[in-house]
């Protein structure tokens, strides 16, 4: 190998780092402007922290969105888990090629797609069975449940497939029924994927704008379609806050997973 | 009396009910911990999946068959109906598949998407064949290290990045001011609400997608083969494009479609960075659904982008994985 080749490779390297966190720096650093113009920079402050504070369309939104992601985390982690249990373990068995389609169908599937199909669903329910009245929080959670499913499923059926079969074998060849091998060895074992799965879950639906607008109602706005409808207007230094403060969220919470995952991993060799 | 016989009977019904509960949640837990449960396993995801993904995309398929009624609460037709004379009907309207053929604004729609999911990719492609091959060689401590700063942004919000990149490219934006402050431009460029804020956009966003599988595929490529080329006489370039290349087209292409699929889809990117031109499938979809209400149209458009670009890239994946398998055996 010779000199001139790794210059080439590291400035285009930096290059693509700096594209990648360039323009999340710049919403970070401009969060703290006291200007109300964006693009000039009138000194340190905190003003537009205190104005997200007292925005309560945004504190509503954010607390709705934190709940529907909470929930439909665990309910995918839960669905996904049998789901990958399924696919890993089971063998052949029939329908095996139809649960491994509904699984990856989603995740390949147009977010317009996924947020159209699900309205149309809740609106012949309602006219059949009368159920969902009001779309809101149910009928968004429900809807990202059904996408998020598939992303667990792909986590937990790869750790599976990586992990030692012969342990739970062994359990079982000693008399344990295999609802207790489940909780007592393999649950432990994915738990990291468990983990992963959940967090992917979370950030996902948190994210989510497009299957929330089709399948939210009227007064049921979450943060993303608050986000969005505000940045519709313009840039204002109060999403460059409420950016920062999102992005951080994530970063530590994903981190810290990351780190405690990387120990028991250390641990358990 | 008739007051402590309801009693009675009330404190009955729900001894009945609660003794009948634990009875069934003992047989359900006979029947999980036997081989049986496994059925339960099985069909809890299956049904969920069924009944919210599989069950909708048939209605989709559905009412793109029907057609648009203003003011009507859904907004479409009954393909079921009786005539006069009671029988049954069955209406089935191709009005939207045939204005999705005839009207040129739906044909730009579609091949805008491929152009912005094209161009990006191939975007993707070269800012992050670099970072993937950086990586790949890296040693393991800086290997994890560059790997988490390409995963994080993946974590963070689509929505909120793509924000982010507004204010880059705005013309009093940064870049802009980057740009004149160097003196390589005196007039701002205009770039937001343009074709190359949405390449630009896309790439930003799918990046990470197409450096984790071509970093996956580069780690395992044999770096003993360029030292072998090198001591034959190779240039580092003749090497790279005869030997690293070719060995990394799975990646490449498993890069290239984590890319391109959603990408084609994308609706929040081409709305908030493209401008009112830059008209994508998923844009129309959401104008012919939030704006028009027309529901038939928006799903007769959702259908012709799953089976015009979804469904054979799928079965393009579905053909390389099989060839794949074969080389290995």
């Amino acid at each position: 190998m010779n000199g001139r080749k790794p210059f080439v490779l590291y400035t285009a390297m930096a290059f693509g780092y700096a594209f990648l966190y360039l323009p999340i720096v710049a919403v970070i650093a401009y969060s703290f402007n006291k200007s109300r113009m964006v693009t000039v920079w009138g000194g340190f402050s905190l003003k537009w922290y205190g104005e997200l504070a007292g925005n309560t369309q945004i504190l509503d939104a954010a607390q709705r969105s934190l709940l529907i992601a909470a929930l439909t985390a665990t309910l995918a982690v839960c669905l996904g888990t049998l789901a990958g249990l399924a696919l890993a373990r089971f063998g052949r068995f029939s329908g095996r090629n139809l649960l491994s389609l509904l699984t990856s169908a989603p995740l390949v599937m147009p977010e317009v797609m996924l947020g159209l199909s699900a309205l149309l669903l809740f609106v012949s329910l309602e006219q059949l069975v009368g159920w969902p009245e009001r779309r809101g929080l149910t009928t968004i959670t429900i809807a990202h449940v059904t996408f998020c499913i598939c992303y667990v499923t792909v986590i937990v059926r790869s750790r599976l497939v990586q992990m030692d079969h012969s342990v739970e074998e062994a359990a079982m060849d000693l008399g344990a029924r295999p609802w207790k091998v489940f909780f007592v060895i393999t649950l432990p074992l994915i738990a990291p994927a468990l983990l992963a799965g959940w967090l992917l879950a979370f950030t996902l639906s948190l994210d989510d704008l497009v299957v929330s607008s089709f399948t939210s109602g009227p007064g049921a706005s979450t943060l993303p379609m608050v986000i969005y409808s505000k940045v519709k207007l313009g840039v204002t230094p109060e999403i460059n806050a409420l950016a920062t403060l999102v992005i951080l969220f994530v970063a530590a919470g994903v981190t810290i997973a990351g780190w405690m995952l990387h120990r028991q991993g250390k641990a358990t060799g | 009396m008739a007051r402590p016989a309801s009693h009675s009977s009330l404190w009955q019904l729900w001894h009945q009910v609660f003794t009948d509960l634990f009875r069934w949640i003992g047989v359900l837990g006979r029947e999980l911990s036997s081989s049986r449960g496994r059925w339960v396993v099985l069909a809890l995801p299956m049904l969920w999946l069924v009944a919210f993904f599989l069950v909708p995309f048939l209605l989709v398929l559905k009412i793109s068959f029907a057609s648009a009624v203003s003011g009507a609460q859904p907004p479409y037709s009954d393909m079921i109906g009786t005539a006069e004379d009671g029988a049954l009907t069955l209406r089935f309207a191709i009005a939207g598949y045939q204005l999705l053929l005839t009207d040129s604004l739906y044909v730009t729609a579609y091949v805008n998407s491929l152009v912005f999911a094209t161009v990006s990719t191939l975007g993707c492609l070269v800012l992050g064949y670099p970072i993937a091959y950086g990586i790949a060689r890296a040693s393991p401590a800086a290997r994890a290290v560059l790997l988490v700063l390409v995963i994080l942004p993946f974590w963070t919000s689509s929505l909120l990045r793509a924000y982010a990149l507004i204010g880059i490219l705005r013309t009093n934006g940064l870049l802009n001011q980057l740009l004149m402050g160097l003196g390589i431009t005196d007039a701002p460029l205009v770039i937001l609400h343009t074709d190359l804020a949405v390449y630009i956009g896309i790439t930003y966003n799918y990046l990470p997608f197409m450096i984790m599988p071509l970093t996956a595929n580069l780690m395992r490529l044999d770096f003993t083969l360029l030292e072998a080329a090198a001591d034959l006489g190779a240039r580092p370039l003749t090497s790279f494009l005869r030997i690293t290349l070719p060995l990394s087209v799975p990646g490449i292409v498993a890069g290239s479609l984590l890319v391109f699929i959603p990408a084609v889809g994308e609706f929040v990117i081409p709305d908030l960075l493209g401008g009112p031109d830059a008209l994508t499938i998923g844009r129309a979809i959401w104008t012919e659904f939030f704006s028009n209400r027309d529901w038939p149209m928006a799903s007769a458009v959702a259908i012709a982008m799953l089976a015009l670009i979804v469904v054979p890239m799928l079965v393009f994946e579905y053909v390389q994985d099989k060839r794949l398998e074969g080389d290995r055996r």
